[in-house]
């Protein structure tokens, strides 16, 4: 414990090396050979869309995913590492804080910060050493809290900082941080990277994910960018006397979209019509009480027939959005109407949102789309039991009928329509949800990243889907992390950064550069 | 190779007859065993016309219980207080017909009321402040235990009224001297024929509806031995005294919450918000309100149980209902609920309590004392589940290995047959 301040000199080889990475999941290979070469004293960044494998070689790194689950190899200062678990690599000196903290709001800052590893004298735990500790710690980190408060009464850019403390506790040599700003705001934000800069010049080496070109550009000393489980490129950032870098965000985008857009999506058939529903001003608190805005003042429009795409980074509040909408399922209405066909729509449960005509299509298809233990017969007709009872007397025959009619449409491979959802692969799974709102027979279908995690074979048959009901002159809003869908499926597209409506361009001539510029344009309207 | 497909089909079939539920159709058959296993210990005891007749009185308010208990599980909650609340209503139902000299028939609905409101009680708790329905429920067992205590001033009422007494331990009238109780006989027969009228029904409209049916010859035969069980019990029951009243009141209790839980949007909605409160509540359905009402509904049965109880006991004690609640939980669980919520029916429930009566009731019968009683019932909850646990298992990793080897299922993951360049995809890379 003492020698915590004490760390290795920086010697000739990088302090940690990944080569030739590959990781498969059923169905997926989230890493396909990745390299990735992380210098002492150093700022890396890893960026890349969302499901470009950011996340998962960095739970190969600290140990989630154990060796033996993946191929390559991991060696830090040129010693070949094997973890079985995340005990193992902070044992090594990395450190990895999540985007969900995972600090334990009951417990005190202290007591968080020497979690498994308390200050003990036979098992008794010494106070005084353990709030000295914890104080000098929280000075490093630029804390100015009470270590005996809970965690619980500190704002989320504190608990972040308590995070970081924490790992320092650890004599943490390589600190890995996933998307530490996602949740803060400007202020915090800029401590936060102030923080990773004076850490850096102390000696901790540093891996930060992150979406936001601005800060990554301003912090970084390298980028490795991924795409579709590959390292791409590692640009090396210089920075000259008046800390002006070498490369700006667009060398960014670039890389991180290469890709060029192939055939993957079904060409629009029907015709465009007037417009259907208009949202005004829609503004939305995050549900914790801190007054943050999760959604603010959004207007959009969605036309007759035409898909609306909704792009936006992590954290961007497009599921805020649309969950709000949808009968305020999320968060804290502040104000905002939702207009069809020029009239006020009522949109104050969700039982009100379906009456309106409004179907949302959830993210977490799992626990918020599904009954994984009920068959695909009763998980069609959940959200229109109307439609197959009469008087609130169920009629089986037809609910059996209408449901292998929508299994069929939807294309669901199944043994039949009483099989459990539970035992149907995600994209079958993900066509039962939207058979499910297709039974409402919605007039605005909201689709929440309908194709993640499905393989390509089944993703195809979900754009059909949408093409066709879309075709039948129903509205749909495609939210969508990945921009190849988003241009390859819509006829316009929002663009959304920290709650705000950012940019509004034509599917038609529009590109992933303009998107990610609108995509990560904070700080207020255009 | 042969005999496992043989016995997966059996129990499919068997799966379909008893609504697709494994650990029921399983506790079914072992209902089934253990009747006949005590039907030879005793040599012939059990199934005696008077102790068929006792054995639905001494279960009937476990049985009440354990029909309510199962749509509280459902929901993914628990009910402990059952036991204090049959209490708490048995004996301010006793006050009422002793000191106040209420008539039975004004006393009943009141006690029931008595048991919704106790039910809206906890069901606020749980649905709308959101405390654990364990919390709710074990203060609710301290709570009405003292208000049982408290009403009762710590001693027993009784004699009761004939007429509550009836309730419990009264028959179906008409018997006249010697012979079978024919009105029973005619309940039998008409029961076996509805019965055998919605089977034959069902199935017709599923035809209309294009669904596949059972062969004729199959449903003939589940209805002839639907038709011969009901006759056998009815009349094993018209040799004694014929039908008891709360074998009546059991008889409709099933089959109205059979059919609410199988046939209505009311039970359709308590299964999805049991299943996944979050899906069910995106899918328009007031979860709150769902909730709340089921243990109103729990409320109400614990009210009947209480009645029950109390009439068959001629008093109403401070101790009565002591340990109802988990008889009533474990009928539940053996009968196929998933702690978990969303899983479980009324019949299995009903069965589940079955099993435990009858085991209770023949353990009796050779003489085994309580010690014995409690520990085999103890393990017989226990290996219920557990066998239903590992049985899932078992049943989850099969889906997925023989979807791998069927040719149509293979294109799936690499896009095979799909029309669509999946190849492009791929070279990308």
């Amino acid at each position: 414990m003492r020698q915590e301040e004490r760390r290795p000199a920086p010697r000739g080889g990088p302090l940690l090396s990944m080569r030739g990475i590959q990781k498969d999941f059923p169905g997926v290979r989230a890493l396909d050979g990745v390299s990735l070469s992380v210098a002492h004293g150093r700022i890396h960044a890893l960026m890349g869309e969302n499901g470009a494998g950011k996340s998962t070689l960095m739970k190969v790194l600290s140990g989630v995913h154990p060796t033996g689950s993946y191929t390559g190899e991991v060696l830090v200062d040129g010693e070949p590492c094997t973890f079985s678990g995340v005990a193992d690599s902070e044992r090594a000196g990395i450190a990895i804080i999540h985007q969900e903290l995972a600090l334990i709001p009951q417990l005190s800052i202290s007591e968080n910060i020497f979690l498994g590893h308390e200050r003990a004298r036979y098992g008794v735990v010494d106070w005084g050493a353990t709030h000295a500790r914890a104080r000098e710690l929280l000075d490093r980190v630029g804390l100015d809290a009470n270590p005996s408060t809970p965690v619980s009464a500190l704002s989320v850019g504190a608990r972040q900082l308590v995070e970081i403390a924490k790992a320092l506790a650890k004599r943490v040599r390589l600190l890995i941080l996933d998307e530490p700003t996602s949740a803060l705001n400007e202020a915090e934000s800029t401590r936060l990277l102030e923080l990773l800069l004076d850490l850096r010049d102390q000696g901790v080496t540093c891996i930060l994910i992150s979406h936001k070109l601005g800060e990554v550009v301003r912090v970084c000393d390298e980028i490795t960018i991924l795409r579709d489980g590959r390292a791409i490129e590692t640009l090396s950032v210089e920075r000259d006397a008046d800390g002006t870098p070498s490369i700006d965000e667009d060398r960014i985008i670039r890389g991180m979209v290469g890709r060029e857009l192939d055939q993957r999506h079904p060409p629009r058939t029907g015709e465009i019509g007037g417009v259907r529903f208009e949202v005004r001003d829609w503004t939305v608190d995050h549900p914790d009480g801190s007054g943050r805005r999760a959604v603010d003042g959004a207007d959009l429009t969605l036309r007759a027939g035409e898909v609306v795409g909704m792009a936006g980074l992590m954290g961007a509040g497009r599921t805020e959005f649309a969950m709000s909408l949808f009968g305020r399922s999320y968060g804290r209405y502040v104000r905002g109407t939702l207009l069809k066909d020029g009239a006020e729509a009522a949109t104050g449960s969700v039982a009100e949102a379906i009456r309106s005509g409004i179907a949302y299509v959830p993210e977490d298809r799992k626990s918020l789309g599904l009954v994984l233990d009920d068959d695909i017969r009763h998980n069609t007709t959940m959200a229109a039991l109307d439609r197959v009872s009469s008087r609130g007397v169920l009629n089986p025959g037809l609910e059996a009928v209408e449901a292998s009619r929508m299994s069929e449409r939807m294309r669901v491979r199944s043994q039949g329509t009483t099989q459990l959802v539970r035992t149907l692969s995600g994209g079958n799974q993900q066509k039962v949800v939207l058979g499910k709102w297709m039974f409402t027979r919605p007039e605005l279908l909201i689709l929440d990243e309908p194709t993640r995690g499905i393989d390509v074979g089944a993703k195809y048959e979900i754009y059909l889907i949408v093409r066709r009901l879309a075709a039948e002159g129903a509205c749909v809003l495609l939210i969508s992390s990945e921009l190849p869908e988003i241009l390859g499926m819509c006829d316009r597209i929002y663009t959304m950064c920290e709650g705000r409506i950012t940019g509004e361009v034509p599917g038609e001539g529009a590109d992933q550069e303009t998107l990610m510029r609108l995509m990560t344009r904070t700080g207020g309207h255009p | 190779m042969k005999e496992p497909g043989t016995t997966s089909r059996l129990a499919r079939i068997g799966g379909t007859l008893m609504g697709g539920n494994s650990r029921q159709y399983g506790m079914a058959i072992a209902l089934v065993a253990i009747i006949v296993l005590f039907q030879m210990l005793t040599g012939g005891l059990l199934l005696t016309p008077l102790n068929v007749t006792n054995l639905i009185m001494q279960n009937s308010y476990i049985l009440i219980l354990a029909i309510g208990m199962m749509l509280v599980i459902v929901t993914g909650h628990i009910d402990l207080s059952v036991g204090s609340v049959v209490a708490f209503t048995g004996a301010v139902s006793a006050i009422m017909l002793t000191s106040w000299g209420l008539p039975t028939v004004v006393v009943v609905p009141v006690a029931l009321l008595l048991g919704a409101l106790i039910g809206a009680w906890q069901g606020f708790w749980v649905a709308y402040v959101r405390v654990p329905a364990f919390i709710v429920t074990l203060a609710g067992m301290l709570i009405f235990r003292g208000a049982t205590l408290a009403v009762l001033g710590g001693e027993s009422v009784a004699p009761l009224p004939q007429a509550l007494r009836d309730i419990a331990s009264g028959f179906l009238p008409g018997r006249g001297g010697e012979g079978l109780h024919l009105p029973t006989l005619l309940l039998g027969a008409l029961g076996a024929a509805a019965l055998v009228w919605i089977q034959w029904g069902t199935r017709s409209r599923s035809r209309g509806y294009g669904l596949p049916v059972a062969p004729a010859p199959v449903t003939a035969a589940t209805s002839a031995v639907t038709v011969m069980a009901i006759l056998a019990f009815t009349y094993v029951l018209a040799d004694y005294n014929g039908l008891p009243v709360v074998g009546l009141l059991l008889v409709a209790l099933i089959a109205g919450y059979s059919f609410v839980m199988r046939s209505t949007t009311m039970g359709r909605r308590v299964y999805a918000v049991g299943g996944s409160e979050q899906a069910a509540a995106l899918s328009g359905i007031r979860t709150q309100r769902t909730t709340f009402w089921v243990f109103v509904n729990m409320g109400v049965l614990s009210g009947l149980a209480g009645i029950v109880f109390t009439a068959r006991l001629n008093a109403a004690t401070p101790g009565a209902g002591t340990m109802f609640e988990l008889d009533a939980i474990a009928a539940a669980f053996i009968g196929g609920a998933s702690a978990s919520g969303g899983v479980g029916t009324v019949v299995g429930a009903v069965i589940g309590a079955l099993v435990m009566g009858v085991l209770n009731n023949g353990m009796s019968l050779i003489g085994l004392g309580v010690d014995w009683q409690q520990l085999i019932k103890g393990l017989v909850l226990l290996l219920a589940v557990a066998f239903d646990i590992y049985n899932k298992r078992r049943v989850a990793t099969r889906p997925a290995a023989s979807a791998a080897s069927r040719p149509d299922k293979g294109g799936e993951g690499a896009g095979g047959g799909s029309p669509h360049p999946a190849g492009k995809e791929r070279a990308n890379r």
